[in-house]
């Protein structure tokens, strides 16, 4: 693999096809979490640390378990197992390992198994044909980090926007929609740039 | 077909890695602050300064001082002292009064306006009610703890002794 390619995944995934502003996956913690700046932090870590994951066991499972076997139409329900599995693993890992990270990421690692934008970033990266184990890692680490900026522009955003004056029927949910919206917007401008 | 199976296999040997993860990878939590907080009297009260009772064990075993737990009173500095092989030291009145007899709350109800304030500070959720309804206290759920005393506006909480 050359390294244009890991240039394109990587802008790829952090702005042209942002998970949370452009594919508009993971969208529950996106706007659930975005108020406070500590869950969003932790949350950003894990989700990062669960889409890599989840890319790399995912291509293995696809590649050496359901092309072989021309099982391909099975992967959507493959891929929700294996996550569950691999997360739920390594959440006994650290749990035994580091009681320090497990109170950091503990309680956002079961949450993360039915996020969305872990399916998504499976289902995407056998779409696009990923041609290597390191290049789905990268893969799902760029989209973690795409999902991680996103959160925490959003949130930069929300803290500000605590000080302004909001009228009252825009106040909370509505206006982290409408700024969510306009986030998007500004993302939509990078169509088209990973050609 | 054999998706059926594929899938089928695929769950059960997924199932018996966790089973075994769970097994093999269980938390070595310190048995010395489980040992401290089994003593402990479990009414996450909060009088000795930490959120709960795990918590102020953790505390404990990291070497802060044992006489802090009103409702534990003098029978539990006495048990942390040889637990922890420390001198038995006189309990510490900046963290409330130690009880003789075990206490209980009692809400006077007709007294009561029915402002939820005690429902919110007591807890171990042992007082029922709802807004500007009149609220009572579950008696095998209260821990004596008088926490929910200073919140109530009209002063209608009295602590008797248990019986």
């Amino acid at each position: 693999m050359n390294h244009q390619d890991f240039y394109i995944i990587f802008a790829s995934g952090l702005f042209v096809h942002n998970f949370a502003l452009s594919q508009f996956l993971g969208l529950c913690p996106f706007l659930g979490i975005s108020g406070h700046q500590k869950s969003a932090a932790g949350l950003s870590i894990a989700t990062t640390f669960v889409l890599t994951l989840a890319s790399g066991v995912c291509y293995l499972a696809f590649q050496y378990i359901l092309v072989p076997f021309e099982l391909e139409y099975l992967r959507t329900l493959v891929f929700i197992l294996v996550i569950a599995m691999v997360v739920q693993l390594s959440e006994l890992i650290i749990r035994a390992a580091s009681p320090l990270l497990h109170r950091l990421l503990g309680i956002y690692l079961p949450l993360i198994t039915s996020n969305c934008a872990v399916l998504g970033v499976a289902l995407f990266g056998s779409q696009t044909q990923l041609a290597s184990l390191p290049q789905a890692l990268w893969y799902g680490f760029t989209a973690g980090l795409g999902f991680a900026l996103a959160l925490m522009l959003l949130n930069s955003i929300r803290i500000k926007m605590s000080f302004a004056h909001i009228p009252a029927p825009f106040k909370g949910a509505p206006i982290a929609l409408v700024a969510a919206g306009i986030l998007s917007m500004a993302f939509m401008g990078f169509i088209g740039m990973d050609r | 077909m054999i998706g059926i199976v594929f899938l089928l296999s695929l769950t059960l040997i997924f199932g018996y890695i966790l089973q075994l993860a769970s097994e093999k990878l269980k938390p070595t939590t310190s048995t010395l602050v489980t040992t401290i907080n089994n003593t402990l009297p479990q009414t996450q009260c909060g009088q000795c300064g930490h959120p709960g009772c795990k918590p102020y064990a953790e505390a404990i075993a990291a070497g802060e001082a044992h006489n802090k737990c009103p409702p534990g009173g003098v029978e539990l500095i006495t048990t942390l002292s040889q637990l922890l092989n420390r001198d038995t030291i006189a309990f510490d009145i900046s963290h409330g009064e130690i009880e003789t007899e075990p206490l209980i709350a009692f809400i006077r109800e007709d007294e009561c306006i029915g402002c939820t304030k005690c429902i919110q500070a007591c807890p171990v959720d042992a007082i029922v009610g709802a807004q500007t309804l009149m609220h009572t206290v579950i008696i095998d759920e209260c821990t004596g703890c008088k926490l929910c005393v200073a919140p109530c506006p009209v002063d209608c909480i009295d602590l008797l002794v248990r019986g």
